[in-house]
């Protein structure tokens, strides 16, 4: 493998981890298919960024960060259903970034491309991602009780507001490393798929994040390793969704009774 | 006069734009068992999660130190797909509260429930097995006031008797203050030594002989049918649990 590749997998397979992680939670929340949709968020801060010639990455980051915030309140002051809030925040995020993402950059920002990474980079998306495994574990029994009856945990003093809010940055961060090699519309495969996978595999709790961080961990690499050794595709996100997407079809067959 | 446990002054919950309890103040001591009745829309749940300080409210609500709540919420439509069995349920709560694992066993045998039963989903759990784990869920953390939002609505009536046996030898036991709110008129002669009713007009509270008259029930439930269908079950109960005796 050549050498500049090797963080790049390193990296990879820490965010495949939190993706599995964050994809479980998010399947139990339902709202996994709004992870696609918040993947969506960093369009406009893409196409900004190609006009304004900064990184791409911090423009994403600018405008995923400032859409789940609007999900957030959105939900907090209507009482919208949290599907709805991230529907409405959705649909102009995706029309504001298909006016301002230069055609010539649209598939890139779709699809990821598979960039060399700086020191600098990869410290900050390993951060990143090690935040999130962290925070998952940290407060995967709060999740969990809110995630049962927002009633109860709040009767057992979590802070239910304050506990969405935080999963939802949770998640956008995990897209936003996602991003990087896998395309705004890649992203959230790794979030969606594994997490699918796991259910049909187990109902217990642990065994349920174990599977989930265990399918998109080798979805990734084999997937990452696919394409530099056989497929040289310019970004190994198709590979990678694709691989995860058979894992799910296996979980089919495999599935306990 | 001893000290209440629980003293609430002037007690008001709006919720939308919508008045839910006004005006409310009353008190409860220790190792009492209060029953909140009232007709539907009364606010019996709102007051619950008030006392819980889920909701916002105004007026003055205060617990005594010391004072630990353990909730008993009304049933929750538990999502049958998520992958959660009972005991990951209870080990939420003991991780998050940092409360010893050794709990988790303890109150599992002391309401019967089985392995087998805490490694089940907890979509797929009877109506009663369900409830039982829900009181488990209260009892950790040693609660002293156990909060009961209607807890055996939607369970058969032999369910509902053993839900109450057990709130009762809980009560005795571990001398729990209990909140309880009810529809059931019979559970409430037989286990509140208060009564706390809401109704539209002036709140009122006080032991149930005195409380639950046939012009107050008329007034809660719109007419006193009801009031003799209660009776008639409650003496009927007793009958037949003399009988079993």
């Amino acid at each position: 493998m050549p050498g500049e590749q090797v963080p790049l997998l390193v990296l990879a397979m820490f965010f495949a981890l939190a993706a599995g992680l964050v994809g479980a939670i998010a399947l139990m929340k339902r709202m996994l298919l709004a992870g696609d949709v918040i993947s969506h968020l960093a369009l406009p801060g893409l196409g900004l960024a190609f006009l304004l010639k900064v990184n791409p990455l911090m423009g994403g980051a600018a405008t995923l960060f400032l859409g789940s915030f609007l999900i957030w309140q959105l939900q907090k002051k209507t009482g919208l259903a949290i599907e709805a809030a991230i529907g409405v925040i959705f649909a102009a995020a995706l029309a504001i970034g298909a006016a301002v993402i230069p055609n010539e950059d649209l598939a890139e920002s779709l699809f990821g491309e598979l960039p060399k990474i700086s020191a600098v980079g990869f410290f900050l998306g390993m951060a990143a991602v090690l935040f999130v495994i962290f925070s998952v574990f940290l407060l995967k029994d709060q999740l969990s009780l809110s995630i049962f009856s927002p009633d109860l945990a709040a009767a057992t003093s979590v802070n239910v507001s304050r506990l969405d809010f935080y999963f939802l940055l949770l998640f956008s961060l995990t897209v936003l490393v996602g991003l990087r090699f896998m395309g705004a519309l890649l992203a959230s495969a790794l979030i969606i798929v594994p997490a699918a996978t796991s259910r049909q595999l187990t109902t217990k709790l642990s065994h349920f994040f174990v599977l989930a961080a265990g399918a998109s961990l080798i979805s990734v690499t084999t997937g990452f390793l696919l394409n530099v050794y056989l497929f040289k595709f310019s970004t190994a996100g198709p590979t990678i969704a694709i691989l995860s997407a058979l894992l799910f079809c296996l979980s089919l067959i495999v599935k306990p009774r | 006069m001893t000290t209440p446990l629980l003293s609430v002054k002037n007690l008001g919950v709006i919720l939308e734009g919508r008045t839910i309890i006004r005006d409310l103040s009353f008190e409860v001591h220790e190792a009492d068992c209060v029953a909140i009745i009232g007709p539907n829309g009364a606010g019996k749940t709102v007051l619950l999660k008030a006392l819980l300080g889920i909701v916002p409210h105004q007026g003055e609500i205060r617990w005594s130190h010391g004072a630990q709540l353990g909730y008993v919420p009304q049933k929750i439509a538990a999502d049958r797909h998520l992958p959660l069995s009972a005991r990951d349920l209870l080990a939420a709560k003991a991780g998050f509260l940092k409360l010893p694992s050794a709990e988790i066993e303890q109150v599992s045998t002391e309401l019967g429930l089985t392995n087998e039963l805490l490694s089940t989903s907890i979509g797929t759990l009877s109506g009663g097995q369900f409830q039982k784990v829900l009181i488990a869920f209260a009892l950790m953390g040693r609660p002293n006031v156990l909060l009961f939002d209607e807890p055996t609505a939607s369970l058969d009536e032999l369910t509902e008797e053993g839900i109450y046996e057990l709130l009762q030898s809980l009560q005795k036991e571990r001398g729990l203050t209990v909140l309880l709110v009810s529809h059931d008129l019979s559970v409430v002669y037989r286990n509140a030594n208060m009564v706390l009713c809401l109704s539209k007009g002036k709140p009122c509270m006080g032991p149930p002989k005195e409380i639950l008259t046939p012009a107050l029930l008329q007034e809660l439930y719109a007419g006193p049918s009801q009031f003799y269908q209660h009776i008639h079950k409650h003496e009927q109960l007793s009958h037949d649990s003399q009988e079993r005796d």
